[in-house]
């Protein structure tokens, strides 16, 4: 079965959504135990695949059994054999902490939930290990399908934020099949190695450079690169917790990711960083995405809106490290893929917990909540050391490799927007935990929250989340800090052989 | 050197594709009724899908099913004599995902008509700024 | 913002009409879109598979891969339109209409009141009362049986004629939906439950899905039909025009389902209970 591994982890969320969406009308309970089972064959499966990966060089699994480019081919090397584990393991821990959190939003439609859930993440995985550029582009459209329908169904504006993220979504899926579109008109092939053959040999061409710059813009909508970024906010703030806490660790990287591929694999880092002068507007907007993220996220009054601000800052770390275009920041984005899927789960599954506690996510009444759910909350500020870059979590540690990156390539601006970004993050937390922690908890309010709806359990002391979402909080935590303690050793092994040895 | 009419029939395809292209994004950014931006991405999408099946043309080709297919030895198969069918197998995949975009989106308009009332963005604007002041 | 529309829309296509002078003239036979994979497609097609329909051969087994993928976009768009517009049945309507048939006398019972017994005297009919046309009623019944058997053709003849899976999914859905116009959704949900459309549409993707499973089984890889000359009891190529059709059916069967799903969540708005 070794070698069938690169398949299995796509298909078996698949089949497992199919499943439930067969089973689920003769036997309700069974549909969240499929889901598990899927999710941990899938991890085991990338975890093989991995494994394999680091004693063998890349991994080429060919679908249908016909060759290149005729057929259609998964590559697994270092790079996406990494964030596979990365992904299915973030996909997994949130499936294990949804129960309660969905029978009590979705009720009758917790099967769909859970068959919506699977075909994301096959989506996603779908997405990270093909080889081939169209096929790109199909489960790019599983993933952001899925997506839209999950986060439709959140409270108030959450139907005209999923519109809007769809038509936002559509423009950036279709200008990136125009740009593939434009690169088989001049190559006649899809497979993206064979793409990377022929290219040198038609340069320099006008249509090569409108691929490039079309591929990239739809994916930098995709991904929510500032300007681009105005379906994001709303999008992850309306929706329903567990879906946002599934959504934002997952979709930006993995679009990050797909920029990473194309550049390196398909374009080359010779056509991209020497022939096209991109390097430094792209380089600006990930600055411009950093001090904006920062400074809208100082702004906000309520907790998931501030913490959406914080992952469009996110997003221009990853992107800046990569076209400095050097072998730091190059391991730092890498690594911040990683780290940033972690932190970002952490928090939003912090956020999900208090939301579901308190039923009201505005920071002003969050007082007292240490006393309350000092779980989630020490979770959250895990999570928040994390995001402000406090050894030994695992934010210090690819924040340090960006930043001995930009002051290499003497992006001095970079660096300073990182250390801005640390300094917000700093004042965002700690003005979280100072309401949460000092504040006195109003004792008006026990009384409050049993005129609200019957949703609430019940509310004295210590009203902590459910224990089927603190275990995998927790876990998350503790992975923080794991990851931390292991960046080093996961540079030296896997990183450091996904980027090309061109770079320096 | 050519002339203008050869240039004119060597790329009009592609121009009537960017003119769709236009009126598409057009309609998406522009228009405030929500259907009108679905029916723009619709658009959108259509022309993408025009400029693909219009990559797979030849001159002087049939559709690419085999002539003597059924039932006969093997005959010898020039591959100028059918259009390219691979542009048609890509297309078919998007038309799809273009569809399934399609349902989604008018599910979600829905949903929207039912809270709100209207489909006008402004009038949605304005009753959410209401409705968050109150 | 309409300025900003125009400006957009602009930019984007000037900038690839000035790219378009760049472009390969179309129908050029010398491009490279038509020398690179596809004369391997056009050439090969007969002595690897056996099927005289390129489209076909190509969509179902070279690229397979992604029609796989396909068939779980257009599932889970079903998947999307149920689970965002879906209103349980619990929920009681508002007020229902009633035609006495005898006599034609329509009445209104409000929320609460009792309702008739089920009854051949009483027909329910939808609060935007549609007149009862016996033309269209009687020519469409006519004709659905017609059409559903035109959707089974193109199905089982996508291998020589234009056609396939989605094709005559698409048209025996769109069958059972001008059932459902020319009578009412009421007793198209009788007929077809929206169970049974999940069902169905499920049951399509897991036969494409559980084909290819079975190659892995057989021994080689995911979607290599070739593995399958063992279950069919035929020669590789053979056994490749024979997975071809199977998974055909289960896209059609798949495609099918989900165009009455998402057409029954969509006219009702999720209420199923009267709707186009």
């Amino acid at each position: 079965m070794e070698n069938q591994l690169p398949i299995i982890i796509v298909v078996a969320p698949l089949l497992a959504a199919l499943f439930i969406t067969a089973l689920w009308w003769f036997e309700r309970r069974l549909c969240f135990p499929i889901s598990i089972i899927a999710g941990v064959v899938s991890l085991l499966a990338s975890i093989g695949l991995l494994l394999q990966v680091l004693s063998g060089g890349g991994v080429e699994y060919r679908l249908g059994g016909w060759a290149p480019p005729f057929g259609i081919v998964y590559r697994v090397d270092q790079l996406n054999g990494l964030i596979l584990v990365a992904v299915s393991l973030v996909s997994l821990l949130n499936l294990a902490g949804s129960r309660t959190l969905a029978e009590n939003e979705f009720q009758d439609k917790v099967g769909a939930f859970y068959a919506l859930y699977l075909l994301f993440t096959a989506g996603l995985l779908g997405i990270l290990i093909t080889g081939d550029a169209f096929n790109l582009y199909v489960l790019l459209e599983i993933a952001s399908l899925t997506g839209y329908a999950l986060i439709g169904l959140g409270r108030r504006r959450a139907p005209l934020s999923a519109l809007e993220y769809l038509f936002m979504g559509t423009i950036g899926a279709s200008l990136y099949l125009l740009g593939v579109g434009c690169l088989y008109l001049m190559t006649g092939s899809l497979n993206m190695e064979d793409i990377a053959r022929i290219l040198p040999t038609i340069l320099p061409s006008n249509v090569v450079v409108l691929a490039f710059v079309l591929c990239l813009s739809g994916l930098f909508i995709k991904m929510a690169l500032f300007p681009l970024h105005a379906w994001l906010p709303n999008a992850y703030t309306y929706s329903p917790s567990v879906v946002s806490s599934l959504v934002a660790p997952l979709t930006t990287k993995v679009m990050i990711y797909a920029m990473f591929r194309l550049t390196l694999t398909i374009f080359t880092i010779d056509f991209a960083f020497n022939s096209m002068a991109v390097r430094l507007p792209i380089l600006w907007l990930a600055i411009a995405a950093i001090v904006m993220g920062s400074l809208m996220a100082l702004a906000q009054k309520r907790l998931k809106k501030m913490l959406a601000f914080i992952v469009v800052a996110e997003v221009g770390y990853m992107v800046g490290g990569f076209w400095l275009g050097n072998r730091d920041g190059m391991n730092g984005a890498v690594l911040h893929i990683i780290n940033d899927a972690a932190m970002t789960l952490c928090v939003f599954m912090a956020a999900g917990a208090i939301v579901y506690k308190t039923e009201d996510d505005r920071l002003s009444s969050l007082k007292g909540v240490f006393r309350t759910m000092p779980v989630s909350m020490a979770a959250m500020v895990v999570g928040g050391l994390s995001l402000i870059g406090v050894p030994p979590t695992c934010g210090f540690f690819s924040k340090w490799y960006l930043i001995s990156g930009g002051m290499a390539a003497g992006q001095y601006g970079f660096v300073a927007a990182l250390i801005f970004s640390s300094l917000v993050n700093t004042v965002l937390f700690f003005r979280l935990f100072e309401i949460g922690y000092f504040e006195p908890f109003a004792s008006g309010r026990a009384h409050q929250q049993h005129n609200h709806t019957d949703h609430i359990k019940h509310s004295d002391s210590i009203a902590e989340a459910p224990l089927d979402l603190l275990v995998p909080l927790v876990a998350t935590a503790v992975l923080l800090i794991v990851l931390g303690i292991y960046s080093g050793e996961i540079v030296a092994r896997v990183i450091q052989f996904a980027i090309p040895a061109v770079i320096s | 050197m050519e002339t203008i009419g050869d240039l004119i029939i060597a790329k009009y395809n592609y121009w009537a594709v960017i003119a769709l292209l236009i009126i598409g994004l057009y309609a998406m950014i522009a228009k405030n009724n929500l259907v009108k931006k679905i029916i723009g991405m619709n658009i959108f999408q259509t022309a993408i899908i025009l400029f693909y099946i219009s990559i797979g043309s030849k001159k002087g080709a049939t559709i690419p099913i085999i002539v003597h297919g059924h039932g006969e030895s093997s005959h010898v198969v020039h591959a100028a004599d059918y259009i390219n069918p691979l542009p048609h197998v890509l297309m078919l995949t998007a038309i799809v995902v273009s569809v399934a975009t399609l349902g989604v989106a008018l599910a979600l308009a829905m949903k929207i008509y039912s809270q709100y009332g209207t489909l006008e963005e402004d009038e949605i604007s304005e009753k959410i700024m209401e409705s968050e002041t109150a | 913002m309409k300025a900003l529309g125009l400006v957009a829309a602009f930019c984007l296509g000037g900038l690839l009409f000035y790219i378009s002078f760049d472009f390969p003239g179309w129908g050029d036979a010398k491009s490279p879109a038509s020398k690179h994979v596809s004369p391997y497609y056009i050439e090969h097609t007969m002595e690897d598979t056996s099927v005289p329909n390129i489209v076909t051969a190509v969509l179902a087994d070279y690229r397979g891969y992604d029609t796989l993928f396909e068939t779980a976009v257009i599932f889970s768009a079903g998947l999307a339109c149920f689970f965002l517009l879906r209103i349980p049945e619990h929920k009681a309507p508002a007020a229902r209409f009633y035609r006495h048939l005898a006599t034609g006398i329509t009445f209104r019972i409000e929320k609460g009141g009792r309702l008739p017994d089920d009854t051949k005297e009483f027909e329910r009919i939808d609060s935007v009362w549609v007149p009862y046309d016996v033309i269209i009623n009687m020519t469409c019944r006519l004709v659905v049986p017609f059409i559903q058997l035109f959707a089974l053709y193109v199905i089982a003849h996508g291998h020589h004629s234009p056609g396939g899976g989605f094709q005559g999914g698409v048209i025996f859905g769109a069958a059972i939906i001008l059932f459902a116009i020319s009578n009412n959704l009421r007793r198209t949900l009788k007929q077809m439950s929206e169970q049974t459309s999940a069902l169905l549409g499920s049951l399509g993707v897991i036969i494409y899905a559980g084909t290819g499973m079975l190659c892995v089984l057989l021994g080689a890889g995911f979607l290599n039909y070739g593995a399958l000359k063992s279950f069919f009891g035929v020669d590789p190529v053979a056994a490749r025009s024979h997975s071809i059709l199977m998974v055909e059916i289960g896209v059609g069967i798949a495609v099918t389902a989900v165009m009455v799903w998402i057409y029954y969540n969509l006219s009702s708005t999720g209420k199923q209970d009267e709707g186009l």
